[in-house]
This record gives structure tokens, sequence and C-alpha cells, in this order.
């Protein structure tokens, strides 16, 4: 009932599999679920980036795919992209580059603009993808957001539940900060 | 924190209530009724509006979702009061593959035989319910007006059928 609404929570706890920037014993955990060509995700990149650089070493940022395939052709492609750039520890390189380039992913070009910027073995990355050799890994990621209420995306959770404002700076930081009171450290 | 917007709550029926039959218009020319799916469980999502941007969420949701309520065999419908047409451009739009009911005329009736018509602002509230195979209601949410309630609930409500 709408007087007893509850924001859904995380079925899958933050953990070793995950990728993620900040430290362990952060006060605060902010999990994204995202596609990567999502245009509202495109948008929340940046904002995300500014939240991190506000909250510093108190925060936690966890990335977890959630490719709208319905609806973005791109978004699987993106996905399997970053995972394989994952095997190479560029992560969050790639993650970084494909939001950054966002109006050209699929494009042919979309290699060659990257390959003097990250360091990887670019044929390795391309052969992986091409055998969807981490998509078991994506749809992990995309049945723990689904179980866990994710609605759309982008969808945050804040330490383990569901954060249902919008995905602007302000009221991210707001609701980081309480997260962080009701957590107990500082 | 959600805004509920101030709206008065409709009751929605409870787990246990026998699921109101009904036959609505899905396109121009053709109808569905909730007897059509006897046999097979069925979720009914009723929702304010074609085209505001939590309903095209939550609707792109549900269609992104498909392959898993197809693991139970289980009929979407999506239900507005919003006329066939609209429905239709919409359906087309956002690439939905499950029908979208026309609660048109007699204006928001079914929605009122769910117990989820909000009268104030002459819409369904975004209310859900999973209807066993022989037609009982075995789980209802109401959804706050601005949240899209994901599919998290539909789907461990198919689970426990």
């Amino acid at each position: 009932m709408t007087q007893n609404y509850k924001a859904p929570r995380l079925t899958l706890p933050v953990g070793e599999r995950d990728h993620f920037e900040g430290p362990a014993g952060a006060p605060v955990v902010l999990v994204e679920y995202g596609d990567y060509q999502c245009p509202y995700c495109g948008a929340a990149y940046p904002i995300v980036k500014k939240v991190q650089k506000e909250l510093g070493a108190k925060l936690r940022f966890v990335f977890r795919n959630f490719p709208l395939t319905n609806m973005h052709p791109q978004a699987q492609w993106a996905a399997e992209t970053a995972e394989a750039a994952a095997a190479q520890g560029k992560f969050w390189e790639m993650h970084d580059y494909l939001y950054e380039n966002q109006p050209s992913l699929g494009d042919e070009t979309f290699f060659a603009k990257y390959e003097g910027k990250l360091k990887l073995d670019l044929p390795k990355l391309k052969r992986e993808v091409a055998q969807h050799a981490h998509s078991a890994r994506i749809e992990e990621d995309y049945m723990s957001g689904i179980r866990s209420g994710v609605n759309g995306t982008p969808t945050f959770f804040i330490n383990g539940l569901r954060y249902d404002g919008y995905p602007e700076f302000g009221p991210l930081v707001s609701a980081l900060g309480e997260a962080q009171k009701e957590s107990g450290q500082s | 924190m959600p805004n509920t917007g101030g709206r008065r709550t409709p009751s929605i029926l409870k787990p246990g209530s026998k699921a109101p039959d009904f036959t609505l218009k899905t396109t121009p020319d053709q109808t569905v009724s909730l007897r059509d799916f006897l046999g097979r469980p069925v979720v009914l999502a009723f929702y304010p509006s074609d085209w505001s941007p939590v309903c095209s969420d939550q609707m792109g949701l549900y269609a992104q979702v498909m392959p898993e309520f197809k693991k139970f065999n289980a009929e979407i419908l999506g239900i507005s009061v919003d006329g066939i047409w609209c429905h239709l451009a919409f359906a087309k739009d956002h690439k939905l593959n499950f029908p979208l009911l026309s609660d048109f005329e007699p204006k928001g009736a079914v929605s009122k035989a769910y117990g989820a018509y909000e009268a104030s602002v002459g819409e369904s509230g975004r209310a859900i319910f999973v209807i066993d195979r022989k037609g009982i209601i075995r789980w209802s949410m109401l959804s706050p007006d601005g949240i899209n309630p994901g599919a998290d609930g539909i789907l461990s409500a198919l689970e426990k059928l």
C-alpha cells in the first residue's frame, strides 16, 4: 500500500565480484545499475563523478550492468566491452570512455578512437566481445537488478536501499549524507 | 521520499479476491477478456497515463523483462484510461511486446472494479495484480504515482503461485 511504501533493497550485496571506486570501509556505498547507451545514464555520468569528488573517501561507488536491450541495440555490446576491458584491469577506464563517447557507440571508428588512449590488448578484447565471454557476468548483474527492484536506468542504491529521488547532484549528495549519518560513521 | 501528491489513496482489491472479469479493446477491432487467460497466470498493471515518464519506464521495463515473465507462462496486460490509438502509438514508440488495454468507455470502469481508480484525477492508480490460473488475485500492490515499482514484486509473486 502507498502509505506503507518501502523502497526495495539490493538482493545481491556488494562484494568482491563488483567493480568499485573508493575505499572498502567507506560509510556510504552507492551502487548504480546502468546501461551504456541510455541517455539518462549518460546524463548521470558526470553527476556521479562530481558526487565522488564531493564525498571523497567517504564513498564507495559500484557500477553494475543493466543493458536495456529492448530499446538500445548497442547496450549489450557496450557492457561486454566494459567487462572485457575489466578482464585486463581497465574497467573504469573503459566505463568512462563509453560514457564520454556515448554518441559514437557502435560506430566503425569507435575502437580506433580509443586505441591510443587506453592501453589495452585490443584483439583480445574484440575476441572476447565477439565470443560473449563476459555475458554470464552481465546476466548476473542484470538479474540481480531485476530482483532488487531496478526500475529503469540509471537506478541507484544507497547502502543497499533503492534511491527514488532525482539523479542529480544536490539530491544525491543529500541522500548520501543522510545515509552516512544513519551508518553512524563520519 | 516518494511524492504521493496528496492524492486520495484508492483501496485496491486484496489477495484472495476473485479477479473481476472484463472485456476491453486492445486494438480498434480486437478485444481481450480476462477469462481468455484462465489456466495461465496474469499480471494486470494499471497505470496512470501513456507517455508519462514513469509509466514509460514501467512499461518499457516489463517489455525488457518479458523473458522472465514468460518463464512462468504469465500474460502481462497494461491498463489505462487512454484511448486505443494513443495506446497503439505508445506501444510502438516504446517497443512494447504485450497488450495495452483501453479502460476508456465507460471511463475507468475496470479500474474502479479493482479499486484502482483515482477519481480526483480521472486516471488509474499505479496498481499491480498477479492473478493465478483460476482467476484469483494472489498479490497486489499500489505504488506511489511517482514511483515505478520495478518487476521484483511481480516475479516473487509469480514464483509463489
